[in-house]
């Protein structure tokens, strides 16, 4: 089968393309969260994977196609935000506060559940920058010793389940300030989150880009600084 | 063209943010740095809104559909994670879920406060 599909490029982008319709079909259908598009695609995406006998790299080659545009994609995150300035310049405090807050957290909860479970230090170091997108996370991973295949299961893991669990968060916790929702959203689950926050709304878009940013630069200075005392 | 234009400025914005990536030696990537040089480009009208608007606002409309692919290759850490999977489901699902509560209502606690003060200035 690799032979057949390794010859062009546009299997990885037509099954990506076809597996993220169903997912947006079934969610249309059924309106429940845990039905969020992403995760319905990568699941269908694995099983034809294993299901056809196909490698991941011979898949990649033509996916890459579609990932490329990822870099354009977070750059165009400027203009939510840049029309949004306003909420922004508002809201400085809010944001600051908020994510310095949920930068502590991550670091306490990541640390609290490392000593209640006795997990090595080396995992614990892969997951400390995984809030971040995924270069400045391996960026962080690296200097501070982690393994960045973990760090990068980490991060997509974040991303994926903040972007299905947010809105019922939420809920549960009576957030309803759109500027709140959108920092919620892009400070533990960074530019996948954002792509949901998008859909909630473009102030939760706007808000969940700046919060890439701000916990970006956040997290570098936190996490080597706690490595550096705790470890 | 207007698309093939904006195609253009974008694509020009992300080349100089890969430079940037390459020659400055801090762990940001291209794409942190793209979004704020296109952000001042706005803010300075070097750029203006209708120049990258129909392009930029169909990027953010697909984005979910371009994590696929990295989202897949998770398949390949696979080995990486082998018999420290529940530590590691447990580590991330709750301190994802840990630091979306507390900075949504941390923000949401600030902007209430705020307005209750402006109220109260008036």
């Amino acid at each position: 089968m690799n032979e057949i599909v390794s010859d062009s490029v546009f299997f990885g982008v037509a099954i990506s393309i076809a597996a993220y319709w169903i997912g947006e079909k079934v969610r249309e259908k059924w309106k429940l969260p845990i039905f969020n598009p992403l995760l319905i695609a990568m699941l269908i995406v694995i099983a034809v994977l294993f299901l056809c006998d196909i490698d991941y790299e011979t898949y990649h080659q033509g996916a890459q196609y579609i990932t490329f545009l990822l870099t354009p994609a977070t750059i165009c995150l400027a203009v939510p935000l840049y029309r949004q300035i306003e909420v922004l310049k508002k809201n400085v405090a809010a944001i600051v506060i908020s994510i310095l807050c949920g930068c502590i957290a991550h670091v306490l909860i990541v640390l609290g559940i490392a000593v209640l479970f006795g997990v090595e230090d080396i995992l614990i170091l892969s997951i400390l920058p995984k809030s971040v997108t995924t270069p400045i996370a391996i960026g962080i991973s690296e200097e501070i010793g982690g393994i960045q295949a973990v760090t990068v299961v980490g991060v997509c893991t974040a991303g994926i389940l903040g972007s299905v669990v947010g809105p019922t968060i939420f809920k549960w916790c009576k957030v309803t300030e759109p500027v709140a929702q959108g920092l919620g959203m892009g400070a533990p689950s960074h530019a996948i989150g954002t792509s949901k926050a998008l859909e909630m709304g473009e102030i939760q878009g706007a808000m969940s880009s700046l919060a890439i940013v701000v916990t970006g630069i956040l997290t570098v200075i936190i996490v080597p600084i706690v490595t550096e005392m705790y470890f | 063209m207007k698309y093939i234009y904006q195609i253009g400025i974008i694509s020009a914005i992300s080349f100089v943010a890969e430079l940037l990536y390459v020659f400055l030696p801090l762990p940001v990537p291209a794409s942190v740095y793209g979004l704020l040089i296109l952000f001042f480009l706005l803010m300075a009208k070097i750029v203006k809104l209708e120049q990258i608007e129909d392009v930029a606002d169909w990027l953010l409309k697909i984005m979910p559909l371009l994590f696929v692919g990295p989202s897949v290759g998770l398949i390949t850490s696979f080995d990486a994670i082998k018999g420290q999977i529940l530590p590691l489901i447990v580590m991330c699902v709750v301190s994802t879920i840990g630091v979306m509560i507390v900075t949504s209502i941390t923000a949401q606690a600030v902007i209430r406060i705020r307005n209750r003060k402006g109220k109260e200035n008036r």
